[in-house]
């Protein structure tokens, strides 16, 4: 198994994988990164946080696509041999959040609808880290 | 309610925007000379310098009140400066008018300059897990994703068209042709828009907006100073809003990967709260705006200001556009400068630069991109790290 890109953002279960995320444990608001200091409602002074794994899978809130390559960090590879990636915004029901992610490969921005099922998935950047990505469940 | 609280526009100046290679400070300074010469006040009457600050070469502290002070000639005036990102000239323009309501200075400048660093905007080097900013590039999301998702969100959820966000860009090129202080004055047809590569769907390159150098200078004062020097039918600036997003923060907002967890308290728009809290300030309503400048980084978020702004309902400022309506010549025009389609952005001076605008405007003196009748203007920005200003104009 490749190394994450970011230590601790992400479970590196390879068929069901989750974000990790942190809750208070006062009012029950999700943190996505982690947030371990202060809670951030301004009726909650809680300091005290669970880590928990989030939702895997969201409703498809908005997308687009990077046509260029992305400036570093982000993993380079020749300009030529870039092919450029989907991004979604995806909305998890339970946690009432919004979460970014690229769109896993041979996904296109023509493939993707508003409303939309998508689930979290794990694929590679070009220096072989892995990532979270988002995915269109398809219904049979 | 509001009338006591109004301090009184004497004079503004702009540098033209553009890619000048010059120092910012030559830009504020010729901006500052010309506000002055238009207010009729003299340098050494100002006893405020307000300064709009942005970070360059790594520190702050340069693009600072006291540096544009020392090239218009140090004459002891006191001094400030703000920063508060694409907002720092409307906080430059609040801290003028708390010293002029409460009686610490009767004149004031504000100020705010910017030569824009050459190349793209990247994060410094390093492996920073826990810099937002390096994370999201780590993974791919640079900043014209996140106007995209909003234009992509209005496709979905309103019907817009890659055409209505050509029609902006067409509408603002248009404003923009006659403006001296505009860098890019060339009208565009649909067909070259289409042409123009996307960047980030449904966002093509003439969909973004630059970044440019420029100044703008405001002079200020008490409303009864104003009547001493026979300016008594100044324009006056009725609402300053420079209000934070309240929690759950309802967008995600660059450079973040995620929204507020709105488990806890109800998801919020910021852009909305902006508008809202200078209408009570100044005690009017949409319905009073004649004109409006808005921070257009996209052409489709134009249309989120307008709604924002409440000059229609949620999902309809497209078919305002459509109307002409947001045309000057329009019941409502936006963005008659040409707004940062054409201007690029200049962040220190963005904010005041809307603010000259509509100045110009309300005094009747913006010949052919002129809105007939303007009486009330609103200017709306929003810039990172939960900054933002919305600031009204009244004749
Ligand atoms: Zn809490």
């Amino acid at each position: 198994m490749n190394a994450p890109v970011l230590e601790g953002w992400f479970t590196l279960d390879a068929d069901k994988p989750h974000l990790l995320g942190t809750r208070c444990t006062a009012c029950g608001t999700y943190y996505f990164p982690k947030l371990k200091t202060f809670c951030r409602n301004p009726d909650c002074a809680s300091e005290t946080f669970e880590d928990v794994p989030l939702s895997r899978s969201g409703k498809l809130w908005s997308f687009t696509n990077a046509a260029y390559q992305p400036p570093e960090p982000y993993a380079q590879v020749d300009k030529d041999a870039f092919q450029p990636f989907a991004i979604a915004a995806v909305e998890l029901e339970k946690e009432k959040m919004i979460v970014l992610g690229q769109v896993v490969a041979g996904i296109g921005v023509e493939s993707l609808k508003a409303g939309m099922a998508m689930e979290l998935k794990l694929e590679p950047l070009a220096d072989g880290k892995l990532t979270w990505k988002w995915k269109p469940v398809v219904s049979r | 309610m509001s009338t006591n609280k109004d301090i009184a526009i004497l004079g503004v100046g702009m540098h033209p925007w553009g890619k000048w290679g010059k120092n910012f400070v030559e830009y504020g300074v010729v901006a500052a000379r010309a506000a002055l010469k238009d207010a009729g006040v003299n340098w050494r009457d100002i006893q405020f310098v307000s300064g709009a600050a942005t970070i360059r070469n790594g520190y702050p502290g340069q693009v600072a009140g006291a540096t544009f002070a020392q090239a218009l000639g140090w004459q002891g005036a006191q001094v400030n400066t703000s920063y508060a990102a694409c907002a720092s000239g409307s906080q430059a323009l609040a801290a003028a008018r708390s010293k002029i309501l409460s009686g610490e200075c009767e004149v004031a400048l504000v100020i705010g300059a910017d030569t824009t660093p050459k190349g793209f905007l990247k994060p410094q080097p390093g492996d920073r897990p826990d810099d937002p900013d390096w994370v999201r590039f780590r993974i791919g999301i640079t900043n014209p994703t996140y106007f995209a998702l909003y234009a992509r969100r209005r496709i979905e959820l309103y019907g817009d068209t890659l055409g209505d966000f050509a029609a902006v860009k067409i509408k603002n090129a248009k404003h923009g042709l006659s403006n001296v202080n505009a860098r890019y004055r060339k009208a565009f047809t649909a067909a070259e828009v289409a042409a123009s590569p996307m960047v980030a769907d449904p966002l093509r390159l003439m969909d973004i907006c630059a970044t440019s150098d420029g100044a703008a200078a405001i002079i200020v004062s008490s409303r009864e100073y104003a009547k001493r020097i026979g300016r008594a039918k100044a324009p006056r600036i009725a609402a300053i809003s420079t209000v934070t997003p309240t929690f759950a923060s309802a967008l995600v907002e660059m450079p973040d990967i995620a929204t507020d967890s709105a488990v806890a308290a109800p998801a919020q728009s910021f852009r909305a709260a902006l508008p809202k809290k200078a209408y009570e300030e100044a005690g009017i309503g949409p319905k009073d705006v004649s004109v409006a400048e808005v921070y257009d980084l996209s052409t489709a978020l134009e249309l989120d200001w307008i709604e924002d702004l409440q000059l229609c309902a949620r999902g309809e400022a497209a078919g305002l556009l459509r109307e002409g309506a947001t045309a000057v010549g329009g019941r409502i025009p936006v963005n008659p400068s040409g707004g940062l389609a054409c201007f690029g952005e200049a962040v220190p001076a963005q904010a005041l630069a809307q603010v000259c605008e509509l100045t110009w405007q309300l005094r009747g003196e913006a010949g052919e991109r002129q809105v007939a009748n303007a009486k009330v203007g609103i200017t709306a920005n929003q810039g990172l790290f939960g900054h933002g200003s919305s600031v009204i104009l009244k004749a």
